[in-house]
């Protein structure tokens, strides 16, 4: 077998597509998010002068102190700047997730049992942990 | 637009922000402020210049980015270890997937390699970061200055002459189909390799998901070692395939610390943006500058900053 001509397997060159994509997209908008932030046309939960008075205390602390929510219910406080540019954070991580969730297919349709179990087991458990159960 | 231009522009933008006028109203202080001589600003500005400088020297040395940044920032900035951590995943994890397709194009990653080691990295990343929460901050402070002092002394022995490159294979091996070939650019010619010790490498890969999830250092220090040293794959399909690995194994431990609040944006997105641009420079670079020596650089602060956390966890220099 030569690697010279095209050495990348079909189900690789569909995953390398979507994690382009993903990647591009979720900086666009992790970008975007931040400018919006720093230029403070969307007033945040917590006013960046403040940050330092709270940025020394644990994550538990911090989000207690200033009324920050966990889990997903940060969606609820999506329209402040500060909880925006945790949506642009998140879409970062589901970039793996997705092209996961585009991979089972690929593997199924080639009859590649061993991989699609494999790719299945990956997205249960990415899920589990973007889902907040594991997290309690 | 090239990406290096927009993240330049953001990194002036960042500079430009430090002095818009409505960051400069002085909200009412909490209960508990912390004293600070400098203004908000100067923090996410010095931690987006230091992160350029970490993506530079991380590209030079070979070395992640993570691995770097949670205990330099940590033992600088005034940022509690959780976000610390937090951010240091992130930036991993943005590095990774945004090198990820050019790698996979090539054919010099192999996905179907990364799959079986990235599920039980994703899996004992996921645990890491979970015990990491329920751990007491000094504490974590003392366990990162160790592993730092130990991360150090692998890739002191892991910067000793490589193996033969091709792995004798076995069963599990073999069952899943762990061989390849890619083309190797710079050699002019293909390179085939066949996975070995499998059974040896899930049990790595669980080590390393545990310390990566745990501390937020991303696992490049330590999936190339893995996969070179102990799976048998040239040291190119390995670096590559680390990268893949990576991408997947942050994914599932920075969903944990999303979900805890461990994520401060003001922290995190200087960072990602220092460090990619950073990165690009480091890349450019390259080929100018002796590796070997930057390497040995890069060990003697990883050792000052591995002590700096094992002293701040046991209080004596906080």
């Amino acid at each position: 077998m030569s690697a010279t001509e095209d050495s990348a397997l079909p189900e690789q060159r569909i995953y390398a597509r979507w994690l382009a994509a993903g990647s591009r997209s979720s900086f666009a908008l992790l970008v975007v998010v931040f400018i919006v932030y720093l230029t403070g046309v969307v007033p945040p939960l917590v006013p960046v002068a403040e940050l330092p008075n709270y940025w020394g205390l644990s994550a538990g602390q911090y989000a207690i102190a200033t009324g920050t929510p966990t889990g997903w219910r940060w969606l609820e406080l999506a329209g402040r700047s500060d909880v925006m540019n945790l949506a642009g954070i998140a879409c970062v991580a589901l970039v793996t997730p997705v092209c996961f969730a585009r991979l089972v297919p690929e593997f199924v349709r080639q009859r590649e049992n061993m991989f699609a179990a494999i790719a299945l087991m990956e997205l249960w458990i990415l899920v589990l942990a973007a889902s907040g159960f594991a997290a309690g | 637009m090239r990406w290096s231009t927009i993240l330049a522009l953001m990194g002036f933008l960042m500079l430009a922000g430090a002095a818009a006028p409505q960051f400069a109203l002085a909200a009412t202080p909490p209960a508990s402020s912390v004293i600070s001589p400098f203004h908000w600003w100067a923090w996410p500005l010095a931690l987006f210049l230091v992160t350029f400088l970490i993506g530079i020297v991380a590209v030079l040395a070979g070395v992640g980015g993570g691995v770097l940044f949670v205990p330099i920032v940590s033992g600088l900035f005034p940022f509690h270890l959780d976000f610390v951590r937090g951010a240091g995943l992130l930036l991993a994890l943005a590095g990774a997937i945004s090198a990820g397709p050019g790698l996979l194009m090539s054919g010099m990653a192999s996905l179907r390699l990364a799959m079986p080691f990235a599920l039980i990295g994703s899996v004992f990343s996921m645990v890491g970061a979970l015990v990491s929460f329920a751990v007491p901050a000094d504490v974590m402070q003392a366990l990162l200055g160790i592993t730092i002092t130990l991360i150090v002394l692998l890739m002191w022995r892991a910067g000793r002459p490589e193996s033969s490159g091709r792995g004798a294979g076995d069963r599990i091996a073999a069952a899943l189909g762990l061989a390849g070939v890619y083309f190797d650019p710079a050699a002019g010619r293909d390179v085939d390799w066949r996975a070995q010790h499998t059974l040896a490498g899930f049990a790595a890969f669980a080590i390393i998901g545990l310390v990566g999830g745990m501390f937020g250092l991303g696992a490049g220090w330590a999936n190339v070692p893995a996969l070179h040293l102990l799976l048998g794959v040239p040291l190119k399909g390995a670096v590559a395939t680390s990268n893949i690995v990576m991408s997947i194994v942050n994914t599932s431990a920075a969903w944990i610390y999303i979900e805890r609040g461990a994520v401060l944006p003001m922290i995190v997105t200087p960072s990602v943006i220092g460090v990619m641009l950073g990165a690009k420079i480091g890349a450019r670079l390259l080929h100018r500058l002796h590796a070997a020596a930057l390497r040995r650089i890069v060990i003697v602060v990883l050792l000052l900053a591995g002590s700096r956390a094992l002293l701040k966890g046991f209080g004596i220099w906080n």
